[in-house]
């Protein structure tokens, strides 16, 4: 029970971490389909500080590396979008999926490059860091905490006040709902939306390596991040672009994910006998399911992506 | 094929041409600048590798036969970059082709291997699957208003595993793979029609003129008839539509299911030819319905078009096995893809810059000089690729 607690929240921190990073890009007024490709950067970024930090550092030090690291990875690829969506007015279902592709690609085709040179019998795109991820667990009993969880929950404090009690965060959704009337008032649009989308890069990179250091010590890049990116977006989609209802979501949807892990440990589930590629599909089928019942009501930035021309009426 | 080509000669068509090729271009170019970063030595051996791809063996019996291979992998990539193309017409982004793809691949096989169906009878089934698949998405979107994008990257991973569960009842004892058609059901393998003596290759089927034939019957059918014209007015303005008197619900949901059978026929016309096995234990959603994104993108989204970018993009998928493995991997050729695909998005930006003409260049020459010289530089790289391409094609 407590292994499915420490699971469910972990799973829950990185939806949580990624969708509200998908929000603050759809208040701006961009679709962030990307945030998969995303979290692979910052996971990448992450797991390479992890790997080549001298063994002896101090475990605050790693955890503020690790982080800095998978933020600054997830901020630099979150332009790839900005620019596009942005400055050139492109598809950005388009450029998000594009995104997603030279994430993993990008990620392999570097990680293996680097085992190669390493050895050149090593073809692998894994990266271990078994002993580096122990700076971000602290065991209480036999619940083990991550900071991860920690970071979460802020993020998820800040991003409600940001987005509701400050002037940027008002400003960024004007833009996101009608930004012809936002820069009539003298709000930068290109600026704002440019906020809206870096802000989600920071938190994709933090979700990317939040997620592959939840429950595993290393990570073959050549299975992205599992779709989880998307998982985030349906959370983002069934919390209706709201961080306390995102983050109501991200605890359901994390807890059906946890139970793929730890369903062995609960007799009843195990005595139902059902194969386990069924609790892998459960988180999806779940989203499914429940998107089709909240969808219909549910109300997206009104001006999301859509690219602004300032000369539109 | 050159005939095919003419009626994409509108208009329109040189500048789609043009910012395809800009787009292959700085793609391969970013490519090279990776290979160069990670390793300077083999970096040209590496580029080269890629474009070459079978044309690296020397006895042209070698080459035809690899030739042939790729042609066997272009002919699913071909129907899920129409899959793409037609829901994008339609204004629908369907991701899903990953996903149907599964699923056609998921009931040709077990048709095949399990209840021992003749060839057509599974193809068909795949066609059905991919159809229901792509139908449940627009049917989640038209009544319940779910995003098309999120069921259907739900639906990828749902059909997975839905479809490694299903086929691993027919898996080989001692290995994650599917049984050999040829061993089980030779019945279920798609007719060659003498073309494998033609390529010297026995998996060349009746597949690859299916493969020429469903993009024109694609292009007749948006361009030319009712219904498509009916779809694509659903796509440019739903509500117009609607007050049209069109069915816009209807549209959305037959829509999805004939983009949903275009890719899971792709994996049909491909697993029928016995050229590979599923694996029963795969972790990730297939490959091919993504690149059937980049396909349909860089061909303009045109179905003639989807001919020559699934070539080319193939191509450089599997001139990716050729580089030198000691210093780099073969997934460099998915990272082009991935930037091709990336690059896809400017295309409108290239048009403006193409339509606009000297005097537009001549004052924003600063801000992207790779696409501002249209009359004068962009001749040579671009006759260079033209060239390549066409000996490919």
């Amino acid at each position: 029970m407590v292994l499915l607690l420490q699971y469910t929240l972990i799973f829950a921190s990185v939806l949580m971490l990624v969708a509200l990073g998908g929000c603050f890009a759809e208040h701006s007024g961009v679709i962030n389909i990307g945030l998969e490709g995303i979290m692979v950067m910052g996971a990448l970024g992450g797991a390479l500080v992890m790997k080549f930090l001298p063994a002896g550092t101090a475990a605050p030090m790693v955890v503020l590396l690790v982080i800095l690291a998978a933020v600054g990875m997830g901020m630099i690829y979150s332009l790839l979008l900005a620019v596009a969506a942005i400055n050139f007015k492109a598809d950005q279902t388009l450029v998000g999926t594009a995104m997603n592709l030279l994430g993993t690609a990008a990620a392999t085709v570097f990680v293996k490059a680097m085992n190669t040179a390493e050895s050149v019998d090593n073809v692998s795109a894994t990266i271990q860091y078994t002993e580096p991820k122990k700076a971000f667990l602290v065991n209480i009993g036999s619940f083990e905490f991550s900071w991860f969880m920690a970071v979460a929950f802020v993020a998820l404090v800040v991003s409600y006040i940001v987005l509701y009690k400050t002037r940027f965060g008002l400003r960024l959704q004007a833009c996101g709902e009608h930004p012809q009337a936002a820069d009539s008032v003298g709000i930068n649009v290109y600026k704002m939306r440019y906020a809206g989308v870096l802000i989600s890069g920071v938190l994709g990179g933090l979700g990317g390596i939040t997620f592959i250091t939840a429950g595993v010590s290393e990570w073959k890049f050549e299975y992205g991040v599992a779709g989880f990116g998307f998982l985030a977006l349906a959370v983002m989609i069934f919390g209706e672009w709201k961080p306390t209802r995102i983050a109501l979501a991200a605890i359901l949807f994390g807890a059906f994910r946890a139970l793929g892990n730890v369903y062995s440990g609960f007799e009843l589930l195990r005595n139902l006998n059902l194969p386990s590629t069924l609790y892998n599909m459960l988180p999806y089928i779940v989203c499914l399911i429940v998107l089709s019942f909240t969808s219909e009501k549910s109300r997206a930035p009104k001006a999301e992506g859509q690219p602004y021309d300032k000369g539109q009426r | 094929m050159n005939k095919e080509k003419t009626p994409l000669l509108g208009r329109n068509s040189t500048q789609t041409l043009l910012s395809s090729l800009i787009c292959i271009l700085l793609g391969l170019m970013v490519g090279y600048i990776v290979l160069l970063l990670i390793n300077p030595r083999g970096a040209n051996g590496a580029i080269m590798a890629i474009l070459k791809n079978f044309m690296t063996y020397s006895k042209p019996n070698a080459q035809l036969k690899y030739f042939a291979n790729t042609l066997v992998k272009t002919v699913p990539l071909i129907l899920c970059s129409l899959s793409v193309l037609f829901a994008y017409k339609v204004g629908l982004f369907n991701i899903g082709a990953a996903g149907q793809y599964v699923v056609g691949a998921g009931a040709s096989l077990y048709l095949a291997l399990k209840l021992n169906m003749p060839w057509y009878v599974c193809l068909v089934a795949a066609v059905l699957a991919g159809a229901l698949l792509g139908a449940l998405s627009g049917v989640l979107n038209a009544y319940r208003n779910v995003n098309v994008v999120i069921s259907c990257i739900m639906l990828n991973w749902i059909s997975l595993y839905a479809v490694n569960t299903m086929l691993a009842q027919v898996k080989e004892a001692t290995s994650p793979y599917t049984l050999p058609i040829k061993g089980v059901n030779p019945s279920a393998l798609l007719p060659t029609l003498g073309l494998d003596k033609l390529f010297n290759s026995q998996y060349v089927t009746i597949a690859l003129p299916l493969a020429i034939l469903i993009p024109i019957l694609i292009w007749v059918l948006l361009e030319k008839t009712k219904l498509g014209y009916e779809l694509k007015a659903t796509g440019f303005n739903s509500h117009a539509a609607k007050y049209a008197g069109m069915k816009e619900k209807r549209n959305i949901i037959l829509t999805m299911a004939i983009s949903g059978g275009l890719a899971a026929m792709g994996a049909g016309l491909f697993y029928l030819t016995g050229f590979e096995q599923w694996q029963t234990t795969q972790s990730s959603v297939p490959a091919m319905g993504f690149n059937g994104i980049a396909a349909g993108f860089l061909g303009g989204l045109s179905p003639i078009g989807a001919i020559f970018s699934s070539y080319f993009i193939q191509h450089i998928t599997n001139g990716g096995a050729y580089v030198d493995k000691t210093m780099y991997s073969a997934q460099i050729s998915d990272l082009i893809t991935s930037l091709i695909i990336y690059l896809c998005a400017f295309v409108l930006f290239f048009k403006q810059l193409m339509g606009k003409g000297a005097a537009f260049t001549a004052g924003n020459a600063n801000a992207e000089p790779a696409a501002a010289p249209q009359p004068v530089a962009e001749d040579t790289p671009q006759e260079d690729d033209e060239t390549g391409k066409g000996g490919e094609a």
